[in-house]
């Protein structure tokens, strides 16, 4: 186990420092940033000095490996727009991308699961048919499309939840959170539904596959042959066995959730990381840019461990298999 | 005469599929009495296992069972709804299944499986019906129950996971077992040693089994009585000796000719020729009639009705071999 935990973060070391090239070079690339730092009628002895200041005067290779000496020793390096370091800046925000890359996760199970579940275990009624259907939608449909319809449908017409922003937030157990009011829940509904679409759909594929799959073993006939009622078949035998592939499609799934919040995090205001990864790119901030990438990694890889020991939980053999290694 | 345990009449169990309806079972009628052993022989797709199925009504769409009565201790459990059928499967009636590699679930351990199977019909705490599960696992000869009933399905080898599930199907002491295969998926000698157990406990717990197989050897050692099926009926009935020793239905003949100990040695084994008919195209008259040596007129007109015989036999034959001509 040991081996393996090693294993997988020399391969993370590995994608960070690829992460970390195509980055610098990828802005170095788009944009010359002193023009966004200096006012618009200033000389060009002014921009030269902001030049000089921050180092872009040498050649790419020397801010290349300064750049890099900096991020060895921690040091992200301050944001050209906002002045302040730019790792912390990422982490004020995280505790809000957090929070709605979780909501949107439960959603994902809370809808996706017993409908799934229904789906798999009456593959002919009418209803399945409709939610199959709509897990296409889900599918296909894109996000920032989805995400203005919401807004359009839920806050414009019907006015019934805010179209943007977060709720009041305070500080529980250390974690930043607002979802400690109604006023936070209704903010949070609408991005975090829109956030989980995608998710739900991949959730009711995988549980009605996964239920047809089971219903149809001799352990589900043996159950039903010891009496059992049709309640504790579903909700212990085949959840249960299905709820292997879903634990890990959702854990690997929940890094791309805090990845692609940028999209509904910018549609609807959500002050999260990804907001601030859009405006940094459009301002040409290296370090915010660079920071965010690390921190996305970071959490990647982190969830796939995660992922990897919860699912040990679940399936006994892969617990066994483990010991004998 | 006391009441049988099992009285199936005239059991027909159709699948109603796309390609027409395909009778598994067509008019099968036996009976079992208490701590009776009846073996079901046939090959496969004759019927055997969906017969099981019918009686633990587990036949699923588009299967169902359209006519026939099948009554456990004097009671009809053939029209009863879902609820009404499930307090009966696993209290009076058990089954035991083929594979024991798929019967147990891979995620569950032992004990959550077999206490389950105590709570769903008596409301006992789960300590009482826990002590239940480590005496039936101890009956059927599994060493340190207690231990082992808090391990998963995989850390048991087959013949151990099939005493596994034998012991689950005795908890309740049900009326009677139906065993659809137990012993194929497993090693010989494995399988005397099930074979040993089962024939101990039926006799301890007076429970009445059917024993469903292909084996004729298996049945031979175990049941008291056999019934032969082919194409969804029953061909032949009768005490084990009567119907392997001098059998009266051309097919019964054809299978225990085809037992490799019965034809000389390094001789090419006798078979019946031919192959099973589809079920869902049966022949308007007798459906072995196609293979049967004996065939004459009156067989591809109509379905020869099973008549009884003195010693106890019925047979479904036009043409029987008597009595003289099989000896």
């Amino acid at each position: 186990m040991l081996a393996f935990i090693i294993r997988r973060f020399a391969q993370a070391l590995f994608v960070v420092v690829a992460m970390v090239v195509i980055v610098f070079f990828g802005t170095n690339v788009v944009g010359d940033p002193v023009w966004m730092m200096v006012p618009g009628d200033a000389t060009q002895e002014q921009v030269e000095e902001v030049r000089r200041a921050f180092g872009f005067d040498q050649p790419v290779y020397v801010q290349f490996f300064r750049f890099l000496a900096d991020i060895a020793q921690g040091d992200f390096g301050r944001s050209y727009v906002h002045g302040g370091s730019a790792i912390r800046l990422i982490l004020d925000r995280m505790p809000a991308t957090l929070e709605l890359a979780v909501v949107a996760l439960i959603f994902a199970v809370i809808i996706g699961l017993p409908l799934g579940l229904f789906a798999g275990l009456k593959p002919d009624h009418p209803a399945s048919r409709a939610i199959m259907a709509g897990s296409i939608l889900g599918f296909s449909l894109p996000t920032f499309w989805v995400g203005l319809m919401l807004i359009m449908f839920f806050a414009v017409m019907l006015g019934w939840l805010p179209a943007t922003g977060r709720g009041p937030v305070t500080t529980f157990l250390g974690i930043e959170t607002s979802l400690h009011t109604l006023k936070g829940w209704q903010h949070i509904a609408l991005p975090a539904l829109n956030l989980a679409l995608l998710k739900i759909s991949l959730v009711i594929r995988l549980a009605r596959s996964g239920t047809r799959e089971a219903s149809l073993q001799d352990y589900v006939k043996f159950a039903r042959a010891k009496g059992l009622s049709p309640r504790r078949i579903v909700g212990v035998h085949i959840l249960k066995n299905i709820m292997i592939p879903i634990v890990t499609v959702l854990g690997l799934e929940f890094g791309s959730l805090v990845a692609f919040s940028v999209v509904t995090e910018t549609i609807f205001a959500w002050p999260g990381m990804g907001k601030l990864l859009l405006e940094s790119i459009q301002r040409l901030d290296r370090p915010l840019v660079v920071a965010y990438v690390m921190v996305v990694v970071l959490l990647f890889v982190t969830i796939n461990l995660i992922v990897d020991i919860l699912y040990s939980a679940l399936d006994p053999r892969v617990r066994l298999a483990g010991k004998s290694e | 005469m006391t009441q049988p345990v099992l009285e199936v009449e005239n059991l027909a169990t159709h699948f109603f599929t796309r390609d027409g309806v395909v009778k598994a079972v067509d008019g099968v009628s036996f009976k079992v009495g208490a701590g009776e052993v009846l073996g079901i022989v046939g090959e496969s797709g004759s019927g055997k296992s969906v017969t099981g199925f019918s009686i633990m009504g587990l036949i699923d769409p588009p299967g169902r069972v359209v006519s026939g009565s099948i009554r456990l201790a004097g009671e009809e459990i053939v029209a009863r709804d879902d609820e009404a059928m499930r307090k009966v499967r696993g209290k009076h009636l058990a089954m035991i299944f083929q594979d024991p590699m798929m019967t147990l679930n891979p995620v569950l351990r032992i004990d959550t499986q077999m206490i389950e199977a105590v709570l769903a019909h008596d409301k006992v705490s789960e300590q009482a019906a826990r002590e239940r599960c480590i005496e039936a696992l101890s009956m059927v000869g599994i060493p340190s129950p207690a231990e082992r009933l808090v391990a998963y399905p995989h850390q048991f080898s087959g013949g151990m996971r099939q005493r596994v599930a034998i012991a689950t199907a005795l908890l309740h002491r049900p009326k009677l077992i139906i065993a659809d295969e137990p012993t194929t998926a497993l090693d010989v000698t494995i399988q005397s040693q099930i074979l040993a157990e089962v024939q101990k406990l039926c006799a301890e717990t007076g429970t009445a089994m059917v024993w469903i197989t292909h084996d004729l050897s298996v049945v031979a050692g175990l049941a008291d009585r056999i019934a032969v099926m082919y194409a969804g009926r029953i061909v032949e009935e009768g005490n084990v000796s009567q119907v392997l020793d001098v059998p009266r239905h051309p097919y019964t003949r054809g299978l225990i000719g085809s037992v490799p100990s019965a034809n000389p040695l390094g001789a090419r084994l006798k078979q019946i020729p031919g192959s099973t008919p589809s079920l869902g195209r049966l022949p308007k008259g007798c459906s072995f009639e196609p293979r049967c040596a004996s065939a004459s007129e009156a067989c591809r007109a109509a379905k020869p009705d099973a008549t009884d015989y003195p010693d106890g036999s019925r047979v479904a034959c036009f043409n029987p071999y008597s009595l003289a001509r099989a000896s």
